[in-house]
């Protein structure tokens, strides 16, 4: 499945697209399917989100260590975590 | 300290109305990010992997204690609490946002700091000696030189867009604490016949193609400094590699034309350059150097320390240099505690360093490149209370220049250019050598994490590096051995296949065993291994 | 071209544009075309009797024009200097300082924007190719 990711273009934070927006938690990002390029460059071209990008996913969950670190926030600041309970490395 | 007068203040400020209007566009969809990219660079800020990061210049890492309070007052109202203090003695805040940086900026113009080419292919934030005016080793202050260069370079209309990012560093001393010889330009200045000078050298660098930079001259006058800066750089500017942004920086134009052929072109540049006035009086320089005279040392020469609190006689040993003044002391806070982040610092940290700093160090503070703080200047007699204070915020650990002192880049866990993370690393080496005897016993031994080629965690320098790779997915570490970045200056070399992050840590600890074991009397980790090769360590590490 | 600003009071060149290498061939030839690798002091034997010299600017990033506009204003030349292709509103005033005196970007820029990026900065801090005074020299007199 892919998720498409990209950041806030104000805030800078990290957002998962939902299939009707954007949050900040993985948890709630939909396959997007091969609906990804066309759905970044309406949201792109509306300011909606910076920076965006395709990221490949199995189970909800991004397939690459980069965007689980992305996902879950900075593994070595528990306080700051957005999902700490985010696996970062493969089994 | 350097003071900004009314033209240096106008520079600043105009800077943040022109980044203000560059954000107001790009808020208001007038240009693309394509376009803001390449802007907002060139005021340190970057898009990370979590958030906008945006960095902080603090030219050749010196700060008053008024401008470290508005950098803990950044980090409460702009970021989360805290900053990171950067190998390149700068400060970067991790979670800024686009739409309050031009707020942001101008609250530091007030202070006289800025973000103004902390990133972007131009001339970046000159560095220096954490010690300079401090060390009795200096044959001059170096900082007035940096400042020199750094209101030549700041706006330079003709090296804006340069290859690559191009670094400095001044230095005035023999031994190098500020891995001089690792920078695009490194400077050390020099008497010859009485007259002080720059000696350059020129194309040194870490990164993928780790370069230790040749002498390109001996001796430039202070009258001739910026014309010849402006030769080496025209040379490169119009030389270096555009073809491939990985062989672009000056390290590769010096090595593949070689040091001869580099230096007859600057010559010959310089010669014509010369001609354009383009060198200020010496008055300039001596209007800057009086800046930079030392404070009023007026603190008995003879003051006794009390050293029978071991934990403070430890500190001493091991944080607290020589003065080139008597009754004076360097003070080296250690941003390294054992379960800590290498280079972080708390908002209240900050402020308190920058309250002891007011109160005890002539209100000055450095920042090193091993990512620490300094207090260049503390009367013997207040080393104790230095040392109380900063033990109520968890800054006294004395453990500088030791094992757990550790330079590490943020790696995977904020960078976007990462492929490992570097401090967790950092953080499991630290504790299994939390015993301060242990690391004591090993004695001066650096270690440097970088979490991906770019090299920002300084590894290829470390007496013992980790660079983290994307091994297939999985983060995997690679060990390298024999590098400094001091006067011993030298390149690390990889040691064998690489490791999960535990099994580096094993690995490291299994190296200082077999350091242990080979020492001879004095030696450090770095000149044992000099001595007696890899082999021996490898054969411990790879052991089955 | 509509998108050209020029920052001269003398009349134009409508002179055909000569390529560099092909310059010393032609004895006639007063406008001629600087790619970014290419070696500007060439010209430098024949600068009295060119009226235009265009650098090449095939991508902003590469920076090799700004040296080649200070290298033929340093050793003289007076004619029309032209910043030709992507040139941005953010690098116009630096070009300025190199040299240049007239532009034709590839895309058209907004006057007022470039009017506001050249009056930014009050003062600069070092010498290059125009009159501006450097802030050491206004605090030495």
């Amino acid at each position: 499945m892919k998720l498409l990711t990209g950041n806030d273009l104000k805030s800078g934070l990290v957002i998962w697209w939902t299939g009707d927006g954007w949050s900040p938690r993985v948890e709630g990002a939909v396959d997007a399917g091969d609906q990804g390029e066309s759905i970044l460059a309406v949201e792109e071209a509306a300011r909606r989100v910076n920076a965006s990008y395709i990221v490949d996913a199995e189970g909800g969950m991004p397939v690459h260590i980069k965007e689980r670190v992305r996902a879950a926030g900075p593994t070595v600041r528990a306080d700051l975590a957005v999902n700490p309970d985010i696996v970062i490395e493969k089994a | 300290m350097y003071k900004y007068d009314n033209y240096d203040q106008a520079m600043v400020d105009a800077r943040v109305q022109e980044f203000r209007g560059q954000v107001e566009r790009r808020l208001a969809g007038k240009i693309t990010e394509d376009q803001f990219k390449p802007l907002r660079l060139m005021n340190g800020l970057y898009l990370q992997l979590h958030a906008y990061m945006l960095r902080v210049a603090i030219p050749y890492g010196t700060l008053n204690s008024g401008q470290m309070h508005m950098l803990a007052h950044i980090a409460r109202k702009y970021d989360r609490g805290y900053g990171h203090f950067t190998t390149r003695q700068n400060i970067q805040y991790n979670w800024i946002k686009l739409e309050e940086c031009p707020d942001l900026l101008d609250e530091l113009a007030s202070v006289e700091m800025h973000a103004i080419q902390t990133s972007g292919n131009c001339i970046r934030n000159i560095s220096s000696d954490q010690y300079a005016g401090a060390a009795a080793d200096e044959v001059a202050d170096p900082r007035p030189w940096a400042e020199l260069l750094r209101q030549w370079s700041s706006f330079h209309p003709e090296f804006s867009y340069l290859p690559r990012k191009f670094k400095f560093a001044v230095i005035a001393a023999d031994e190098d604490r500020a891995a001089m010889r690792l920078h695009d330009i490194g400077i050390q200045l020099v008497k010859k016949d009485g007259v002080l000078g720059a000696k350059f050298f020129v194309g040194g660098g870490m990164g993928r193609t780790p370069m230790i930079g040749p002498e390109i001259r001996d001796f430039v006058p202070a009258e001739d400094l910026l014309s010849y800066t402006e030769a080496c750089l025209r040379v490169y500017n119009r030389y270096g590699r555009r073809d491939n942004m990985y062989k672009a920086r000056i390290k590769i134009l010096v090595h593949e034309i070689g040091a001869d052929e580099y230096r007859r072109q600057v010559e010959e540049e310089f010669a014509h350059v010369k001609t354009l006035g383009i060198d200020p009086p010496l008055a300039e320089f001596e209007r800057i150097t009086e800046y930079f005279a030392p404070p009023a040392f007026s603190a008995d020469a003879d003051a006794k320390l009390d050293r029978s609190d071991p934990d403070f006689a430890v500190w001493l040993d091991q944080n607290v240099k020589p003065h080139k003044q008597d009754g004076y002391s360097i003070v080296n806070i250690s941003l390294k505690p054992i379960e800590g982040i290498s280079g972080d610092a708390s908002a209240d940290q900050i402020d308190a360093m920058a309250d002891i700093a007011e109160r005890y160090s002539f209100d000055e503070l450095r920042v090193t490149h091993a990512q620490n703080i300094v207090l260049p200047h503390v009367a013997k007699r207040d080393l104790h209370a230095v040392w109380s204070a900063l033990r109520n915020e968890d800054l006294a650990d004395a453990n500088l220049d030791l094992i757990s002192d550790i330079i590490a880049c943020p790696g995977l866990d904020y960078c976007s250019l990462a492929n490992a993370r570097s401090i967790p690393v950092a953080q499991k080496i630290a504790k299994r050598f939390e015993n301060l005897d242990r690391q004591r016993d090993l004695g001066e031994l650096k270690l440097k994490i970088s979490g991906c080629i770019n090299a920002c965690g300084h590894h290829h320098a470390g007496h013992i590096g980790i660079l983290g790779v994307d091994r297939k997915g999985v983060e995997n570490y690679q060990l390298t051995f024999g590098g400094s970045g001091a006067e011993d200056v030298s390149v690390g070399k990889i040691i064998g296949p690489g490791f999960d992050e535990d099994g580096v840590v094993d690995a490291v600890e299994k190296a200082t065993e077999v350091y242990k074991e080979q020492r001879e009397d004095g030696e450090r980790f770095l000149d044992t291994y000099r001595r007696i090769g890899v082999a021996p360590f490898k054969e411990a590490i790879y052991a089955k | 071209m509509p998108n050209n600003l020029r920052y001269r009071d003398d009349e134009a060149s409508d002179q055909p544009l000569v390529a560099l290498d092909a310059f010393p061939g032609q004895s006639n030839a007063t406008a001629v075309r600087i790619e970014p690798g290419e070696d500007a002091r060439k010209l430098i034997p024949h600068l009295d009797r060119l009226a235009l010299i265009e650098v090449a600017f095939p991508a902003f990033r590469d920076g090799r024009g700004y040296s080649s506009a200070r290298i033929l204003r340093e050793a003289g030349y007076k004619g029309e200097l032209r910043a030709h292709g992507d040139v941005l509103v953010d690098q116009i005033a630096y070009m300025r300082r190199c040299g240049f005196d007239s532009f034709a970007p590839d895309a058209p820029l907004d006057p007022a924007a470039v009017e506001s990026a050249l009056s930014n900065y009050d003062n600069v801090y070092q010498g290059a190719a125009d009159s501006a005074v450097p802030i050491w020299k206004l605090r030495h007199g």
